[in-house]
């Protein structure tokens, strides 16, 4: 019982600390030793970061080596979004595939970058990309339609083995 | 000399202090800003200029043109005058500080300092406690609960730390035997510096300094995080600049007072040894000035993002139960010396 009120709480301070001298010392040498250590900034538009597979940036199309989109036009994408900001307008072709998207509009200033239309594409489609540089100075800018969306599937590599991977 | 040059050589002197004074505080919220980003693993401004050179530039041309708002239940006058009040005490101050030994050209003794008063460290010591005034009617006259609290804090901080810091003086006084700059400083010649002879004073004054000019960790008044802005919350434009200047030029000045006070002065150790000529040796003095003037600026912008800010009854008791009787205990030590070695 009696060593229970003996116990060193933490916020005693023992005499050197008491005086505060020392203590101040540590802490101005830390920050001095900090002064001299690589910096971690990263001076944004001359060194830009390059982010891993695993990063969802602005949703896009995959589009073949042959030029042509992935997208059969299933409107499942457009289904799931939560912020509505897909719209998708199908039409037939003879291609195999029957079906591709005449119309595929982003609205970028609804998207949540959330992912659910990559995830629920049956076609790999519509993948999330690097790309993190979104600006626009009008709401009509921010509609991207398929011109802004279609990307080459070189590009997309490193999201399309991630998803194969962890999807 | 007539009196016209006396005017003339004067005159001079003022313009290059304040000049230089002026542009010492640009550089010095420079240098808070690269010192602070170093601290914390940035690298800082470096956009504006050669590695941001021109950023104190930009920034003051920033504050220049912001709107100048004053709150509808401020008292108007004193408003306006506080600002003008703390750059005043700011700026007076330099005219007693000595930056180096007399200057030797041609039949000239030109003395490297604006005004040789007897009275030098009284005047000073009356003025920085003068600038509270600034800080108290800045919070009290802008009809806003947090500028209120920042003025009342600013005043009770500055009672509790003007008296050890007049304590320490006390030390320095007992042994130069006079209230002159100059005779303060000849008489720390060699290593008799006073912060050798009395580290007590020097740990005391210095905190006390820390204190007065409303650094980190004391700067209660302005305290970001409790009280918005402190006294300049309802300030913007010239009117904050003013604020923002007047503290700058409150740390240069303090640390100019403490190198004059305890670190010797423009004296270097055996100079007189080397057997330099007069004036190259006058251009080193002042340069070792100069340079005990910047490290002690490094150390307030490097103890600012070392230390957290003091809570208010902290600061109560460090100042009255510590920094008090510390400061009467070196009094007593530098007594002994002299009764001592009579020194």
């Amino acid at each position: 019982m009696e060593t229970k009120a003996k116990r060193r709480r933490i916020k005693d301070l023992n005499f050197w600390e008491k005086i505060y001298v020392p203590e101040i010392i540590k802490g101005l040498s830390l920050t001095l030793r900090t002064m001299f250590k690589p910096k971690f900034t990263m001076e944004y538009p001359e060194v830009k970061f390059e982010p891993t597979g695993s990063y969802r940036g602005r949703p896009v199309l995959v589009q073949e080596e042959n030029g042509v989109e992935r997208c059969v036009a299933c409107g499942l994408c457009s289904r799931v979004c939560p912020a509505l900001a897909i719209e998708v307008q199908s039409a037939e072709t003879e291609l195999e595939k029957e079906r591709y998207p005449e119309k595929f509009e982003i609205n970028m200033l609804r998207c949540i970058f959330c992912g659910f239309c990559e995830e629920v594409c049956p076609e790999e489609a519509i993948v999330m990309s690097k790309d993190y540089e979104l600006a626009f100075t009008n709401r009509e800018e921010a509609i991207f339609g398929k011109d802004k969306l279609l990307i080459p599937v070189g590009k997309l590599q490193d999201r399309i083995d991630f998803l194969r991977q962890y999807k | 000399m007539s009196v016209l040059e006396i005017v003339i050589i004067t005159l001079i002197k003022v313009v290059v202090i304040v000049g230089t004074m002026l542009v010492t505080v640009a550089y010095l919220v420079y240098f808070e800003r690269k010192v602070s980003a170093w601290a914390q693993n940035r690298i800082g401004p470096n956009r504006v200029g050669w590695h941001g050179a021109l950023q104190p530039f930009a920034d003051l041309f920033k504050l220049v043109l912001k709107e100048d708002i004053v709150p509808d239940n401020a008292d108007k006058k004193i408003h306006a005058l506080a600002p003008v009040i703390a750059l005043l005490v700011a700026l007076s101050t330099y005219a007693v500080i000595p930056f180096g030994p007399d200057l030797q050209i041609g039949n000239y003794n030109i003395p490297l300092l604006v005004a040789d008063v007897n009275i030098g460290v009284l005047f000073i010591l009356a003025l920085t406690s003068l600038g509270v005034y600034a800080l108290t009617l800045a919070g009290w006259s802008s009809g806003s609960k947090y500028s209120l609290l920042g003025g009342i804090r600013s005043s009770a901080q500055m009672i509790s730390y003007e008296v050890s810091m007049g304590f320490s003086v006390v030390g320095v006084l007992l042994l130069s035997e006079s209230l002159r700059p100059v005779a303060i400083v000849e008489s720390q010649s060699g290593w008799m510096w006073n912060a050798i002879v009395q580290p007590i004073g020097f740990i005391t004054f210095l905190v006390s300094a820390f204190a007065e000019t409303n650094r980190l960790p004391f700067d209660l008044p302005e305290a970001e995080p409790e009280l918005v802005g402190g006294f300049h919350t309802e300030y913007s434009s010239t009117k904050f600049a003013g604020f923002f200047l007047a503290e700058y030029a409150n740390m240069i000045i303090a640390s100019a007072f403490i190198v004059t006070l305890y670190l010797g002065g423009w004296q270097i150790p055996y100079i007189d040894k080397l057997g330099l000529s007069p004036i190259l040796e006058t251009i080193l003095c002042f340069g070792a000035f100069l340079f005990k003037m910047a490290l002690l600026l490094f150390f307030f912008l490097w103890v600012r993002w070392s230390l957290p800010r003091f809570r208010y009854d902290q600061l109560m008791n460090l100042g009255w139960k510590v920094m008090f009787p510390l400061s009467l205990i070196n009094i007593i030590w530098v007594a002994a010396l002299i009764m001592i070695f009579g020194m």
